[in-house]
């Protein structure tokens, strides 16, 4: 199978023979990070822009080491550092870059989105590495890998995702992306964290947290942000890690075999507790390892084969 | 001068109905017949205007827009907007008071007066602030702004949300004799919404706006208006809950009245799809559910007008992330097309499509306006057979947001007639 699109912007445009060929890919490049030498010639010559609007470590440590190891030029900018501060349209910043013939602008941005207009407006790959709270593809495909890895299959299992299900772009890509795959998605938090209709994306919704634990494969929680609080989304911290957190007591409900996810950053005593997310179930730093790996085989991807650019 | 319209089926909702000439000297309208009954000067040095097989009514009144001048003349000038009035078969429009500087003192109010002077081309009513700056801290000097020509006082844009102050204001308005006109928002519920909420919003990661939010203050203000004994209008009904609120009050006999725009009656959330900025627009376009709900308040008499709520915008505030981008869109020169599919499906009649057009508009603004002897000829011939596709690029408007461009129309207005006036004519 070849793959044909443009842009990464959400999972929902994504297939499941598109889903599973990444996969593929990705397991193939996680084998590049294990050699002493970490660095193939593949994308040599290739030019990649890591454009965060938005701050972030993780992902885009995980795109530049990506790159790199592919042999890419990477070139990150940042939204302070950008001209959007001079007041420049996104659309304006958009076109210069693309003068410069990138191959992939990899773009991190806090409006929801803001990818679909980029990709409209330019004739450059877009990677969405996250937009406001819409979607988080390579997020959802790390996700998609590290469970594969782990239970040797997706389809079946039982997914819980649990806390700020409004503010999460994580949880709305997995939702998408885990149902596509064929696994049941089952979502948890207070009501004032339950976005309207979010039922129709395919998961179903519980205000309790033991209920969507109970004979879960996956356990995946949430970050829950301290400026929620102000918008009475909940009351203390000591409440929500009571009511919603995830302890050794309450994690036995579960399957024997469940496994712990997190996107990050950790709130460690908040929404999960220390010894839960350093136990022996806990596959967050599995995660951070097939990041890379995921973000490798999405570059290859894009910017590697010969791509019809009128297949799309 | 003398000028005939000439067999067009006339019709002046409550007044007239039916194939009618028309005669009209030095700008009044002098003689109303039933066609062949011999009006008057048939002969020659009549101007004739030919109007069979059309409609022949009051001028449309829009008694919602936004023209941007002072402040924002890139977006739309008063003679720019009048003139995409005209097109639209407006003879009138009413100014919402958000300009910069704000609408909130005579002098104000007779700058966009003498400009639309100038203009020559529809009747401009500015509608002035409720309270200075639409800052909702205090009342703007009612007396002053009705003597320059103010004929209602709005906060626009910027709801008020000093419950004692909305109170005052319909209190003191009710003393000059204006209207006070509701823009219903609870801003504390809308807080980062920037559309609908619901599953739409929830898919594609935006802040929602709940109905709530709108119908909140929409019953508030009732209760302040029967409170007051005020006359109160609201404007751009857009929830089912809204138009409930408003019908019930309308049963209690609540002086209040009502008005959608073609946009709440026509599109749903669903026209944000692929982050759209020209759907964006506050109140935003709802449930499919609400819109049902809206035609049932046209329907039954409960929403009083169609007002277009023309909200001019340039491709600078458009043309951006859908968070950050402008609400609303341009109306004067669709809405009218977007009525007359409303009589097509058999939701209104045309009598009732051009109550709420014209004569509606009229009577909740105490303005003396209809097809009677001896007054002002402001009329407007509808083509109710034409058929065409919108071209955005062609507008009047010096703005292009509109989510109807290159929609397919039946019917649109084929002369506009202001003072005797030709103002469009096609």
């Amino acid at each position: 199978m070849q793959f044909s699109k443009k842009d990464i912007l959400d999972m929902e445009s994504l297939s499941v023979d598109e889903i599973t060929l990444i996969l593929n890919t990705a397991q193939q490049m996680k084998e590049i990070s294990k050699r002493p030498v970490k660095k193939v010639p593949t994308l040599r010559g290739k030019t990649i822009v890591l454009f965060f609007y938005e701050p972030s470590t993780r992902t885009r440590t995980s795109f530049d080491i990506a790159a790199k190891r592919l042999s890419a030029d990477s070139i990150s900018i940042s939204g302070s550092a950008s001209s959007l501060v001079k007041g420049e349209t996104l659309i304006d910043t958009a076109r210069n870059l693309e003068a410069m013939n990138p191959d992939v602008i990899v773009m991190r941005h806090s409006m929801a989105g803001a990818s679909h207009m980029l990709a409209k407006t330019v004739k450059t790959s877009i990677i969405n590495a996250g937009d406001g709270m819409h979607s988080h593809p390579t997020q959802s495909l790390l996700d998609l890998m590290t469970v594969r890895e782990n239970k040797g299959r997706i389809s079946g299992l039982r997914i819980a995702i649990i806390g700020d299900i409004s503010h999460s772009r994580v949880a709305r890509s997995n939702i998408i992306g885990f149902t596509k795959m064929g696994a049941d998605v089952v979502l948890a938090g207070p009501p004032t964290m339950i976005p309207k209709g979010i039922e129709t994306l395919g998961a179903s919704v519980t205000y309790n947290v033991n209920d969507a634990v109970c004979n879960a494969d996956i356990i995946m929680m949430l970050r829950i942000q301290k400026e929620r609080q102000k918008g009475f989304l909940f009351s203390t911290e000591r409440e929500y890690s009571k009511v919603y957190g995830l302890t050794m007591e309450r994690m036995k409900g579960a399957k024997k075999d469940v496994l712990i996810m997190h996107p990050g950053p950790v709130n460690r005593g908040v929404e999960i507790a220390p010894e839960v997310a350093d136990g022996p179930y806990s596959i967050i730093i599995d995660q951070v390892t097939n990041g890379v790996a995921v973000r490798m085989a999405l570059l290859y991807l894009t910017a590697g084969g010969v791509r019809n650019v009128d297949a799309d | 001068m003398l000028m005939l319209i000439k067999g067009g089926r006339v019709i002046d909702p409550g007044n007239l109905d039916g194939i009618m000439d028309i005669l009209i000297e030095d700008g009044k309208i002098v003689e109303i017949k039933e066609q062949g009954s011999g009006v008057r000067g048939q002969g020659s040095g009549v101007k004739t205007i030919d109007a069979s097989g059309k409609i022949v009514t009051p001028g449309l009144i829009d008694m919602h827009v936004h023209f941007r001048e002072p402040g924002h003349e890139y977006k739309e000038t008063i003679e720019t907007g009048c003139m995409a009035a005209a097109f639209g078969g407006f003879t009138a429009v009413c100014t919402m008071p958000n300009t910069n500087p704000v609408n909130d003192n005579s002098q104000v109010t007779e700058y966009i007066l003498k400009k639309a002077g100038l203009a020559d081309t529809v009747r401009v009513y500015p509608v002035a602030a409720i309270s200075p700056g639409l800052q909702g801290k205090g009342l703007c000097e009612y007396g002053d702004l009705k003597n320059a020509g103010a004929i209602a006082v709005s906060d626009d844009g910027n709801p008020v949300t000093d419950s004692r102050l909305m109170r005052s204001a319909l209190e003191y308005a009710k003393g000059f004799g204006l209207l006070v006109i509701s823009h219903c928002e609870d801003l504390d519920l809308t807080v980062n919404g920037v559309m609908n909420e619901g599953a739409v919003a929830t898919r594609m990661g935006l802040g929602g706006i709940p109905n709530a939010a709108e119908s909140i203050m929409v019953m508030r203000d009732i209760a302040l208006c029967e409170l007051t004994g005020a006359s109160l209008h609201i404007a751009h009904v857009s929830t089912l809950e809204s138009v409930r609120a408003i019908r019930d009050a309308k049963i209690r006999g609540v002086r209040v009245t009502a008005e959608t725009a073609p946009h709440y009656f026509t599109l749903t959330e669903d026209a944000v799809t692929g982050y759209n900025t020209k759907a964006k627009m506050n109140p935003p376009l709802r449930s499919d559910r609400d819109r049902e709900a809206v035609l049932e308040g046209l329907s039954d008499g409960t929403i009083d007008v169609i007002a277009t709520d023309h909200a001019p915008h340039s491709s600078i505030e458009k043309d951006v992330e859908f968070d950050i981008a402008a609400n609303g869109m341009i109306g004067l020169e669709t809405s009218l097309s977007l009525g007359l599919k409303l009589v097509e499906k058999g939701v209104i009649t045309i009598i009732d499509l051009i109550a709420k057009m014209s004569t509606n508009p009229a009577c909740i603004l105490g303005l003396d306006h209809g097809i009677k002897k001896g007054k002002p000829a402001d009329i407007t011939i509808i083509d109710t057979d034409i058929t065409y596709n919108v071209d955005a690029a062609g507008f009047q408007s010096l703005s292009r947001n509109t989510p109807f461009d290159g929609w397919n129309m039946k019917g649109k207005a084929v002369l506009t007639m202001v003072g005797g006036k030709v103002v469009l004519g096609r």
